[in-house]
């Protein structure tokens, strides 16, 4: 589990984020939702240590991320996984080498066991034939399924996926949703998911956190997302302005 | 000013923060192998070029200019192999590869920045500015020392050849010439500009690259710092290098 306390953040004199309370439950897709310049990305950033908060923590199991030395921050890194906006995948590796990377770095495995791995991990994606390409040599819902194989590879416990669906089109958004959504289920991990795509929202969301103007302005679950958008109006407008 | 004590500062934290224990040793060396043979033997090409005909107009350039009757030829010899030695083959060579393989870094790290792909590294728990600057600058340290020696010996052949070619003096007099007051100490001096001028090329290169912001734009800028900057460094480190050690 992911937990933020008062989490606060600012760029010069400009503040994004403001008193961040939530709890991100492990096994069920966590989505956080909101406008572009919301505070999504800094937010996720801030969890996943490339920000830091001025104030606040943000505790991975107990582990207060913000506040722990720094070797221990690496060794929380190291269960982190995750699927960057526009994949950032290594350009000079192969599909292969991507998702060996983290196993070469940090895995403590053969090279016969790191190869059962990476093409179990390619295969749970649905990318059987693709090892020795590159990625530019691939579609981008392809790289964001490598970009998922590579966060899964060191069988993480958190995975944080920052707009999963951007770039892409309608059916392989539903099976990147799908994929997400599963691999959660399947290895219980907890798993953020940034994302302004309403469709996401009522296909995988179970646990919702809408952020406007760098506050949380509304969680819940999906289902009590139309009960409550009606006395609600910046998520109602959110929401009409998907046209879902 | 207040910019320039920013960037020394920062200059002086990210090559401070490269100097970690590599995460694996066996990935760090085929990295350092790797760049390597970037820096070095894909460089091998344009330093050839370059000391061969840098000794060849100096040779020329020098005897246009030894006029007198009284002075022996032998001397054009004596001259250009200590200018090669001393100046030309490290600075200039060193000038010439801040161009190639200072663009080059700038801009592969620069857009491995704007990819996200730097943070990817970091939200892995790789220490990433060590990661990916700390094998250039071993391999630049290696590598350039080498390229030097190979353009200190392309020089003075090159020398050699157009002293040959325009009849100008027999080979073994130019040879003769660099002979009778060749000093190690220029040696030392050269290699010591070659290490010096390494570590400014590879570490100022990562540097831009590693704080780019924004896209493709930026990456080319950054490239374009990174070459105008390696380049006045290295020319002033030149001049305090003389200093010191002549």
């Amino acid at each position: 589990m992911i937990e933020l306390v008062n989490v606060n953040k600012s760029f010069a004199d400009k503040q994004v984020l403001f008193d961040i309370n939530a709890k991100f439950e492990p096994g069920i897709p966590n989505l956080i939702i909101g406008a572009s310049g919301g505070g999504k990305s800094v937010l996720l950033k801030c969890m996943v240590g490339l920000f830091k908060p001025e104030s606040g923590s943000i505790n991975y199991d107990g582990r207060d991320f913000v506040h722990l030395p720094y070797e221990q921050v690496r060794e929380v890194r190291r269960e982190i996984g995750m699927l960057f906006q526009g994949t950032a995948l290594f350009d000079s590796l192969t599909v292969e080498e991507n998702v060996d990377f983290p196993l070469k770095m940090f895995g403590k495995m053969t090279p016969e066991e790191r190869k059962d791995r990476i093409n179990f991990c390619l295969s749970r994606v649905g990318l059987e034939n693709a090892n020795k390409k590159y990625p530019a040599e691939i579609s981008g819902g392809m790289k964001k399924r490598v970009g998922i194989a590579r966060a899964i590879a060191l069988e993480t416990r958190y995975l944080f996926c920052d707009e999963p669906n951007s770039g892409l089109d309608p059916i392989t958004s539903r099976r990147i949703d799908e994929l997400l959504h599963d691999i959660t289920n399947e290895f219980k991990i907890t798993t953020v998911i940034n994302s302004h795509d309403m469709k996401t929202v009522y296909d995988i969301g179970e646990s919702i956190t809408f952020i406007y103007q760098g506050k949380i302005w509304w969680q819940g679950h999906r289902n009590e997302l139309d009960a409550t958008r009606a006395h609600n109006p910046e998520l109602n407008a959110f929401i009409a302005a998907s046209q879902f | 000013m207040n910019k320039l004590f920013f960037e020394l500062g920062r200059y002086i934290l990210f090559v401070r923060s490269m100097f970690f224990k590599p995460e694996r040793f066996k990935v760090f060396f085929e990295r350092t192998i790797h760049e390597m043979n970037n820096i070095g033997v894909g460089s091998i090409g344009i330093v050839t070029i370059i000391s061969v005909f840098v000794g060849a107009v100096t040779t020329l350039q020098t005897a246009y200019q030894l006029v007198s009757p009284l002075i022996p030829m032998k001397v054009i010899g004596t001259i250009v192999s200590d200018s090669s030695l001393l100046e030309f083959a490290p600075t200039i060579t060193c000038l010439v590869l801040a161009g190639k393989v200072g663009a080059n870094i700038a801009s592969e790290v620069g857009n491995m920045r704007v990819t996200e792909q730097i943070d990817a590294l970091e939200v892995m728990g790789i220490n990433s500015s060590g990661f990916l600057g700390l094998p250039k600058i071993i391999a630049g340290v290696i590598m350039i020392p080498c390229l030097i020696i190979v353009a200190n010996f392309l020089m003075i052949s090159g020398g050699i050849l157009a002293a040959r070619l325009t009849d100008l003096m027999s080979p073994n007099e130019f040879i003769q010439g660099a002979r009778e007051t060749f000093k190690m100490f220029t040696v030392t001096v050269s290699m010591t500009k070659s290490l010096v001028f390494a570590f400014i090329i590879t570490s100022m290169s990562t540097y831009e690259g590693y704080f780019t912001e924004g896209g493709a734009l930026e990456v080319g800028e950054a490239g374009t710092r990174a070459v105008t900057r390696s380049c006045v460094l290295i020319l002033f480190a030149d001049f305090i290098i003389a200093k010191l050690m002549l």
